[in-house]
């Protein structure tokens, strides 16, 4: 008896869906945006935060040379700026103007000519000839802090490099029995290599798409399940289900199984893309990842059903999603770590059960970690959508005889 | 008629908020009858049948259909009936056939029955050669077939019809009234429709219960309700006044013979009288106020004048906008009933 009550309530559910995913599909231009969606807000939060190996090329600097020279010798400024165009002609970095004077050089970065400057000061032969430190400095655009500290970053790396350069030549001078390699050590003792868990050089998107796969398949049935409920109500079809002698509980699964299928379909696409345009890679099992997609859907499902209850036509829910939408995108650590915001905001971020999702997801693509090292997510995430089922269900049930 | 009764309802109550929409109303429906809720909008119809249907909780009381309690055994119920709702029960994105398909199914009818039926069904109302198309590029006649087979895919024994007629042309208005008469006369199916207009429940009826205000205020045949209105005492008469007056009409309303007067068209009146002396005192008051008759009129009484006569209100009176079932639960009704 137990036995086919469950099964006529699961195939009225899958009924249900497969009538819902039917709509879906005829849908050409809901389809289209179903993969739109996810692409533009891939290619948004990739592009909007610096992804670490971004490099500047061609940037315009301006550069003044007062260097007076040191009885008239000038030998060190020019064996300078030879240096810094040897390494600009292979680096393409900058686009290097020459200006006369530093007040014309502030001229050109109020107009926007050039984006920073370098100022070899008058004293510049004197000092390096006496034995003495050269500074240079560098003028910076403050009106864009960005490009001025991505400007500061660079020219400090190649005054560094150039000044290892010079110190290795100094050295061998010094000394007929140092090599080359000595030398190096010798005015450079310590030298870092970072390494991580996994190989490679993982991008910024490998830090994202992890979170946003979640945040879809989420939001599609936290979200999508009230909109396409209360559109039911809406337009009476719902009626037309209610007339029949099914299990009220077939019609909340049937939905839930259609919205998953949708978000299922959409995460799938966002990692796609994710592996196809943006070289993410799945470090981890890939079973892993599928059953942590589905359970991603079950902790919020009871969730939708609870938001499903509440509103009570489509604009309420439509308007619900935007609500939860955005402190969800922004405070589960799928857009930046965690760990950059402030401790009330990561306090309130573990709250959000995304917060977890992503957090597993994440520690299995990224770091290929298996199930012990996410126990813990799984089991909060496990435990939230038992929860808010056991609330649901009965909530669900009063609200649809009214 | 010693038939037995398919519905029997008993002192259903409905309260949306604070307002009673349905107030303790009991009635029996015949098995095969055709049985009609006539009142305005408002008036508490389609609450009752979304009750009936199980598609509402009652408040109070309870109805029993082919002998299973709506809230107890609504299951039992809903394999037994099916319901042609105001709104249009399909999905705009699926075919006619899969729409079909989709509602058979969760009535677990089994496959090949099912494919007949569904085939028969189209037939029946001659949609086969669109039964592959999207519902949504139908005509709003088209749709209202669909609307209506989709009800009768379960063979139901009692078809709830929620204003089978609204928003049709006259003729889809003939079309689904004959549709509706063919069923009840060929299947044996017992068929209850709410409506307002007058010309649906006295075509179709076998016997009208006039809702107002939450309440059943009669019940019976069409001719038996006509009946109360023109007894030996009562009739209808329509006076043809050029130059009626609203002084004049205020006049008429005063009169202790006349129980209602209503203006049909700017120089035409429809009274509705009662005693021996009623004609001449009409006459006189008119005569006395300057007035001229160019014509009287005799009139047969339709719905409408029972209706008047019971509720001392026109049916159009408080006809305004048909409030969504939604928005109803927020109590706007109460506000939108004009008195």
């Amino acid at each position: 008896m137990i036995n086919m009550t469950a099964k006529s309530l699961l195939s009225h559910s899958a009924r249900i869906a497969w009538k819902d995913l039917t709509e879906l599909f005829r849908n050409r231009l809901g389809l289209v945006l179903l993969i739109v969606m996810p692409l533009f807000m891939m290619v948004m939060v990739g592009f909007i935060y610096p992804s670490g190996n971004t490099s500047i090329s061609n940037m315009p600097v301006g550069l003044v040379n007062q260097d007076s020279g040191f009885n008239n010798i000038t030998l060190p400024s020019q064996a300078f700026i030879t240096g810094l165009y040897q390494i600009n002609t292979q680096t393409n970095m900058m686009k290097i103007h020459t200006e006369t004077s530093v007040a014309e050089l502030k001229t050109d970065i109020q107009n926007g000519v050039v984006d920073g400057g370098i100022i070899i000061p008058s004293n510049f032969s004197t000092c390096v000839m006496c034995g003495q430190q050269g500074t240079l400095t560098i003028m910076t655009d403050q009106s864009n802090p960005t490009i001025s500290e991505e400007l500061q970053g660079a020219l400090t790396n190649v005054f560094g490099e150039m000044s290892t350069l010079l110190a290795q030549h100094n050295v061998q001078t010094l000394s007929s029995n140092v090599t080359a390699n000595n030398s190096l050590a010798m005015v450079q003792p310590y030298t870092v290599s970072v390494e991580g868990v996994v190989s490679g050089n993982p991008s910024y998107f490998s830090f994202i798409a992890p979170g946003m796969v979640m945040l879809t398949v989420m939001m599609s049935v936290m979200t999508g399940l009230p909109v396409a409920i209360s559109q039911e109500r809406e337009v009476g079809t719902m009626d037309g289900m209610m007339v029949a002698p099914i299990n009220r509980l077939s019609i909340i699964l049937g939905k839930a199984l259609g919205q998953t299928g949708r978000g299922l379909i959409q995460g799938v696409i966002v990692m796609a893309l994710a592996m196809g345009l943006f070289g993410v890679v799945i470090h981890g099992s890939i079973v892993l990842v599928a059953a942590l997609l589905l359970l991603g859907v079950f902790s919020f499902v009871g969730l939708g059903i609870v938001l499903t209850s509440l509103a009570k036509d489509q604009e309420t829910a439509q308007m619900m999603m935007m609500t939860l939408m955005f402190p969800m995108m922004f405070l589960s650590g799928v857009m930046f770590p965690l760990q950059q915001m402030p401790w009330y905001m990561q306090d309130i971020a573990k709250f959000l059960p995304l917060t977890y999702a992503a957090d597993a997801m994440r520690k299995v693509m990224v770091l290929g970690a298996g199930v012990s090292a996410i126990s813990s997510d799984l089991i909060i995430l496990i435990a939230f959508g038992a929860i808010m089922i056991a609330i649901a269900v009965p909530l669900f049930r009063r609200i649809m005889t009214r | 008629m010693a038939t037995e009764s398919i519905i029997e309802v008993k002192n259903l109550t409905k309260m949306l908020n604070k307002f009673t929409a349905v107030d303790d109303i009991s009635f029996d429906v015949k098995k095969g009858e055709i049985f009609g809720l006539l009142g305005p909008n408002g008036a508490g119809k389609s609450t009752t049948l979304r009750m009936l249907s199980t598609l509402a909780r009652p408040t109070k009381g309870t109805a029993i259909i082919g002998g299973y309690d709506i809230v107890k055994e609504d299951t039992e119920v809903r394999k037994l009936i099916g319901i042609v709702s105001e709104k249009m029960i399909m999905y705009n994105r699926l075919t006619a056939k899969e729409n079909l398909w989709f509602f058979g199914s969760l009535f677990d009818i089994p496959k090949d029955v099912l494919i007949k039926r569904i085939d028969e069904l189209f037939d029946l109302v001659q949609l086969t050669q669109w039964k592959d198309s999207q519902v949504g590029t139908f005509s709003t006649g088209m749709r209202q077939r669909m609307n209506v087979i989709r009800a009768l895919l379960n063979l139901p024994q009692v078809l709830f019809l929620d204003e089978p007629t609204l928003g049709l042309d006259p003729q889809s208005s003939v079309e689904i009234r004959e549709f509706i008469r063919k069923l009840n006369r060929e299947n044996g199916t017992t068929v209850v429709l709410t409506t307002h207009m007058m010309v649906d429940a006295d075509l179709l009826c076998d016997r009208i219960a006039i809702v107002d205000h939450g309440k059943i205020v009669a019940l019976d045949t069409s001719s038996n309700l006509k009946k109360m209105i023109t007894g030996a005492d009562t009739s209808i008469i329509k006076l043809n006044i050029p130059n009626l007056s609203p002084d004049l009409l205020a006049k008429l309303q005063a009169l202790e013979c006349a129980d209602a007067v209503t203006q049909e068209s700017p120089n035409e009146l429809k009274v509705l009288v009662h005693g021996n002396e009623a004609f001449d005192n009409i006459i006189d008051a008119i005569r006395k106020s300057g007035g001229k008759i160019s014509s009287m009129e005799n009139l047969q009484p339709t719905l409408e004048d029972v209706f008047l006569h019971i509720t001392g209100h026109q049916v159009r009176d408080s006809a305004t906008e048909k409030i969504p079932m939604e928005h109803r639960r927020f109590g706007q009704q109460a506000q939108s009933r004009i008195r």
